[in-house]
């Protein structure tokens, strides 16, 4: 075989041949998954076919997630439906409280190097950072493949991109690598393709990786996949017990395009609403007030996020009128916080700690905004209305420009306060 | 279902994202009920669209059209409000891929787009790869659809493909 991208070798595994971009392949999947949104449609799906009983137990994972614990009726009696539905036919179902979809998928494992995943979510491709082909599908597709074990994919073209300077600048996270992705691409840029991480990693810890790979879709891109190298084989390995097989790409695989971020020169950034690749430094638009500030969702409610926003709330309170929202994303990150005094120090400042929720990310619940308010939110999207009113915004930074946010009550640089 | 459509256009331009066609709020306050959300779609952008939309209009958009969530609702409802197919520069890919299994027709056309007006009559061959802009006259051809979209598309849909088939493409 020629000189393969990671894509490619996952792809060739199955099919016994190199693929070629732009070709559709069928191939068998590892794992589908889907949550109380999208749910309810797969099911109907499912039954409109008759296949209701055939779907796969080994293969199908649910979650509840976006609204959990119920906040309505109706979410109810999706989650009543959901857990009928897993008893019923023996299917894994991680209820209320065990954490976002995405962030669960790594901590049990079923998230590894190698295999094809498919979830019911846009933001499965955060799964590409522990080396999973991972990406998101319809409820339909995902209704099909929890039946088949398999799926119809389009080969994506593949973009090298390159991540060069040893170390972050202070004050820098994991999410303003991705912001800055985002804003170099725009919404539109990598559209169907796989962008392949590589350069200095060394220093890019597993956490931050998930939130670089998490956002990914919002340049439109089907994957974004890291090698696991020896410091994702390691996290793996001590957090969650998983012994992950490397994976990198072939020395002279050939990419269609290639892009490099200098790292050493990142800043602080926001994505100022309505747009994720609307992105800003922090010092161009600090001192817009802020009323909300939201730490959590799949994309930064990992465990370094809130020792990070720890670092500044342990010597500041948050702000008198300003509601701070800490919401991580599972709850084994909630112990692990609660273990270390995190979970005080947030508290202690005044945030309100949950655990294993989306929540406020979507607007569904624990915490909505009303009108002309503004938030600042680590999440991923700050679409018109996301996160409540019509007439709200929605700033998308960093864990530290959260917490420095929510200490002053304006959009607040953090390299100010650490 | 033959796979040529010929309809009005509707004219939109970039970033289209799943928000617009349905709203998060009708979304998420039905949780289910695809029929209940009809009168909704393009609500925010194109007000009176519900009445005035007839079947077999053709959506015709700029770049990246169908972004935002892997909700499946805003492919199916455009499929039962009657739109025909959807042309555009470049789609999202959960967006697309919805599409397909709705049973709505997806056209990648980079001309199209720019010659056309609001409520111009435009044809798509599917099968062919042909985009013609019939009151311009302009003809474009595209990448045509492979297979196993193409059966499920003559079929109207992954659905109708199992229910007619009794088994799934592959
Ligand atoms: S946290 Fe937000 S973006 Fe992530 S899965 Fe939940 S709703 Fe989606």
């Amino acid at each position: 075989m020629p000189a393969l991208t990671m894509t490619e070798k996952i792809l060739a595994k199955r099919l016994g041949r190199a693929p070629s971009p732009g070709e559709h392949v069928v191939v068998p999947i590892d794992y589908v998954y889907m949550h109380d949104g999208t749910f309810p449609l797969a099911l109907r799906v499912l039954q409109e076919m008759g296949m209701e009983s055939q779907v796969d137990p080994g293969r199908l994972i649910l979650f509840i997630d976006h609204a959990a614990p119920a906040p309505s009726v109706a979410a109810a009696l999706v989650h009543q439906e959901m857990r009928r539905f897993a008893r019923k036919y023996g299917v894994r179902l991680h209820d209320v409280g065990r954490g976002i979809s995405h962030q669960v998928m790594v901590e049990e494992g079923y998230a590894r190097p190698w295999r094809i995943i498919l979830g019911a979510d846009s933001h499965t491709v955060t799964l590409g950072a522990v080396g999973s082909f991972a990406t998101g599908v319809g409820s339909t597709d995902a209704a099909v493949a929890a039946v088949s074990g398999k799926a119809w994919i389009r080969v994506p073209e593949q973009v090298r991109v390159r991540l060069s300077g040893a170390e972050l600048p202070r004050g820098v996270m994991g999410k303003d690598v991705a912001l800055k992705l985002v804003s170099v691409l725009g919404a539109n840029g990598a559209i169907y393709k796989a962008l392949e991480f590589q350069g200095d990693l060394e220093t890019l810890s597993l956490a931050a990786r998930l939130t670089v790979s998490n956002m990914v879709v919002e340049a439109g891109a089907k994957l974004g996949l890291f090698p696991v190298d020896g410091l994702a084989a390691k996290t793996l390995l001590e957090e969650y017990g998983v012994e992950a097989p490397r994976l990198y790409p072939d020395a002279g695989a050939e990419y269609s395009d290639e892009l490099e971020l200098e790292l050493g020169s990142l800043e602080p950034l926001v994505a100022a609403p309505p747009r994720v690749d609307n992105v800003k430094a922090v010092t161009e638009v600090e001192g817009i007030e802020v009323d909300q500030v939201f730490i959590g969702s799949c994309t930064n409610g990992r465990y370094e996020d809130f020792v990070a926003a720890a670092r500044i709330l342990r010597r500041h309170r948050v702000r008198e009128g300003v509601r701070c929202i800490a919401v991580p994303a599972s709850r084994r990150v909630f112990q692990e916080l609660s273990r270390d005094g995190i979970v005080d120090v947030l508290a202690g400042a005044g945030c309100v700690v949950t655990y294993g929720t989306c929540g406020p990310c979507l607007g569904a619940h624990f915490g909505l905004l009303g009108e002309g308010e503004t938030a600042v939110s680590t999440s991923n999207r700050n679409f018109v209305g996301r996160m409540g009113h019509r007439d709200s915004k929605v700033y998308l930074a960093s864990p530290l420009t959260a917490a420095a946010s929510a200490v002053t009550g304006r959009i607040t640089d953090p390299r100010s306060l650490i | 279902m033959s796979l040529v459509v010929r309809g009005r256009a509707w004219v939109l331009g970039d970033n289209i994202t799943t928000d617009h066609i349905i709203s998060g709020k009708y979304k998420y306050s039905k949780m289910g009920r695809l029929e209940d959300m009809l009168p909704y779609v393009f609500a925010d952008v194109i007000p009176g669209f519900y009445e005035k939309v007839r079947p077999g209009d053709v959506i015709v958009a700029g770049e990246g059209f169908g972004y935002g969530s892997s909700r499946e609702h805003a492919a199916r409802l455009l499929r039962m409000i009657g739109i025909g197919a959807v042309v555009a520069k470049s789609f999202h890919r959960i967006f697309y891929r919805n599409a397909i299994n709705s049973g709505l027709p997806v056209i990648v056309a980079k001309r199209i787009p720019d010659v056309t007006e609001q409520g111009d009559i435009v044809e798509v061959r599917v099968e062919e790869g042909i985009v013609t802009n019939v009151t311009r006259g302009v003809v474009e051809r595209v990448a045509g659809l492979e297979e196993p979209l193409l059966s499920i598309l003559r079929a109207g849909g992954l659905v109708e493909y199992v229910k007619r088939h009794g088994r799934l493409p592959w």
